[in-house]
């Protein structure tokens, strides 16, 4: 009974909108990613659904109940802030255990609880210490603790893992996402990192600037991105997009000549998607550019290459020797490409 | 440059030279009067035919025997007892009320902050009107509902409650303002992750709230603890110490026993005391809370 429904909800301060018509669905006991850059409105919509937010429009649904207008403390969620929200003054075990205590579980429940979920977050040694004797990861694992030790049907997390190193960030991230199937909690969990997004979402709700971009599962949103935004977003290092400019004679890159035709039926202005690793370079055949730079990266080179006034990238196996304004020629098969009309919306 | 070289002289010269200014400020005017009240403390009271003569520890021995200090001393306990609290307690509550989003929120916290830029004088100008029988606001308000009131700054019983009650109606705004600059800088996420947890307003401000104000509350109550030793300029106005010193404090015995009665020495001896006195409050409320509070 945590099934989370989010209907046309609409955020505005002020007369802007910080949120616009965002629907989706989290089905219960599933993982839901709030993808999108920096400032679209992710924070808001984790924060309308805590109850910690008045919603300007729209309803929040949880287990099929209506609590768009409810108190938070009736949500039966719990939540990761962002910035922690740790009680300075309390130590790591009191701070974990302040919802136990509030809502007046038994003494004995409670140590059984936090010796489990401190022996998850690898906490064990620090739960006599305040927040400020703590680094930002550490804090960041006790935020973690005390989200998991209510034992809700829903989570709710806030970029939780951004302070991290690379190394802890990719154990916690199978940490939570263990967890989460265990207990069967339903996790809304907002991120910018799409790495994140793609290891642990059952789905990825995308946003730009408040409006939802795409919903679906990651394989979806990389194999088949619904807009141009979409493209351009997921990917390491994300797909190309290339303007083309189309007339009797059939489509060619912008600001190319007959030599950067392509064989694709798009109207002019139409925008063709490639990802890099799907991009071979050859000096004899293809559509002829120059490469601009080389970032060797150990098992493979991505390289930037001028077409026209366009750049694109290209991944390719081992280290790419090409020189700075050496001229190659790039190609592609049909299959690979992604179109998107002038409005950047995809068509086939 | 050689240590002590003329260099180094000229720099020690120039360096006291700037320093003489200010330093002999500090001396004639803080440090040689304390010394003095110390020294005047041991020494009897000289006029013009008895010059005044060194007797170590009579003018306190004969404080111990002077009921009038006693009873001062009395009366500032109790006020202090009761002003410092109740002018915190107020303060918090206050705070708390005005750091809400309320409609005309700067207007209601500038309506408390109000008695704070008014001078003593004219609070106790303020509540003389308050207190006066016959034709003031408290008897007028009580005679209306047929009520028979007390003559309250003239009677041994409640004067003292009358000062008492002006002096948080001065203090509390003042402290309010300390409050609301540290309640503002709490991270409203506290409160949301408290909320989420369905704490009760009441338990959030027991346990994080009260704890994360507490630097704020040694700070203002070593003040309002001071203040209540040192501001009487009330009961210039209001009683002058009267009647039979019911509401004399300590400070206002001083001035009497300097200005009033003329004796210089026994007044540096009363002066002698309410500093140790003070003193010792001050460093014990350190040491004891200092262990207790959350310093961010
Ligand atoms: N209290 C507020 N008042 C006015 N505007 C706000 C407020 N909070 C957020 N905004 C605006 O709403 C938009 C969305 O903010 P939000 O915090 O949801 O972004 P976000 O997607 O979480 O970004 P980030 O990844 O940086 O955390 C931003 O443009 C922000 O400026
Ligand atoms: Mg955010």
């Amino acid at each position: 009974m945590s099934r989370i429904e989010v209907v046309s909800l609409v955020k505005e301060w002020n007369g802007t909108r910080a949120v616009d018509n965002l629907s989706f669905v989290v089905p219960e006991g599933t993982f839901t990613v709030l993808l999108g850059p920096s400032g679209c409105g992710k924070s808001t919509t984790l924060r309308m659904i805590a109850g910690l937010e008045d919603v300007t429009a729209g309803r929040v649904l949880i287990g099929g109940k209506d609590v768009t207008r409810a108190d938070p403390a009736k949500r039966q969620v719990s939540m990761v802030f962002q910035s922690y929200a740790l009680f300075p003054h309390l130590s790591v075990a009191e701070n974990i255990l302040f919802g136990l205590k509030v809502r007046k579980i038994a003494a004995a429940e409670r140590d059984k609880r936090l010796k489990r979920v401190a022996g998850v977050v690898g906490l064990e040694d620090f739960l006599d210490r305040k927040p400020a004797q703590l680094s930002g990861g550490q804090r960041q694992r006790v935020a973690l603790a005390r989200a998991i030790v209510a034992e809700y049907p829903v989570c709710l997390m806030d970029e939780p893992l951004s302070n991290l190193d690379a190394k802890l960030r990719g154990e916690m991230r199978s940490e939570i996402r263990d967890l989460q199937r265990k207990l069967g909690m339903t996790m809304v969990y907002v991120t910018h990192d799409q790495t994140e997004a793609m290891s642990m979402a059952d789905q990825v709700v995308l946003m730009k600037d408040g409006v939802c971009e795409q919903i679906g599962t990651p394989d979806d949103l990389y194999n088949r991105p619904s807009t141009a935004f979409v493209a351009r977003f997921l990917g390491m290092p994300p797909m190309n997009v290339i303007r083309l400019a189309c007339g009797a004679q059939g489509c060619r890159v912008a600001g190319l000549e007959s030599d950067g035709s392509v064989t694709v039926e798009a109207g002019d202005g139409w925008l063709l998607g490639v990802r890099p690793e799907d991009i071979a370079l050859d000096p004899s055949c293809g559509i002829p550019g120059q490469a601009i730079a080389v970032d060797y990266l150990g098992a493979d080179s991505v390289v930037r290459i001028a077409l026209g006034e366009q750049q694109i990238i290209a991944r390719v196996a081992g280290h790419c020797q090409l020189g700075s304004g050496q001229p190659i020629r790039v190609s592609w098969t049909p299959a690979v490409q992604h179109l998107f009309d002038d409005q950047g919306r995809r068509v086939a | 440059m050689r240590i002590g070289g003329p260099v180094a002289i000229r720099n020690q010269v120039y360096g006291w030279l700037l320093l003489t200014p200010a330093a002999f400020l500090l001396v004639a005017f803080t440090h040689y009067p304390a010394v003095a009240t110390l020294a005047q403390s041991f020494f009897t009271q000289g006029t013009a035919l008895h010059p005044s003569k060194f007797i170590e520890f009579e003018n306190y021995r004969f404080m111990f025997d002077d009921p009038v200090f006693w009873k001062v001393f009395r009366n500032n306990a109790i006020y202090s007892s009761i002003t410092v609290p109740t002018s915190i307690a107020f303060a918090i509550l206050m705070a708390i009320w005005v750091n809400e989003k309320l409609p005309l929120r700067g207007l209601v916290r500038m309506a408390y902050f109000t008695p704070t830029i008014l001078p003593m004088i004219a609070v106790a100008n303020i509540w003389l009107f308050f207190y006066t029988p016959e034709i003031g606001l408290l008897d007028q308000i009580l005679g209306r509902f047929g009520f028979q009131s007390p003559n309250w700054l003239g009677n041994t019983d409640t004067v003292l409650g009358c000062v008492i009650v002006l002096a948080i109606w001065k203090d509390a705004g003042f402290f309010m303002i300390f409050y609301l600059a540290a309640l503002q800088s709490l991270p409203v996420e506290l409160e949301e992750a408290a909320r989420l947890e369905g704490a009760s307003r009441w338990y959030y401000f027991r346990r994080v709230t009260f704890p994360l104000l507490m630097p704020t509350t040694l700070f203002v109550m070593i003040n309002s603890l001071i203040n209540s030793f040192k501001l009487i300029d009330h009961l210039f106005i209001l009683t002058k110490g009267g009647p039979d010193n019911a509401s004399s404090l300590l400070l206002y015995y001083i001035y009497e026993v300097a200005f009033s009665f003329l004796d210089q020495a026994y007044a540096s001896t009363l002066t002698v005391v309410l500093l140790a006195l003070l003193a010792l409050l001050a460093v014990g409320q350190f040491t004891i809370l200092d262990k207790r509070i959350h310093y961010r």
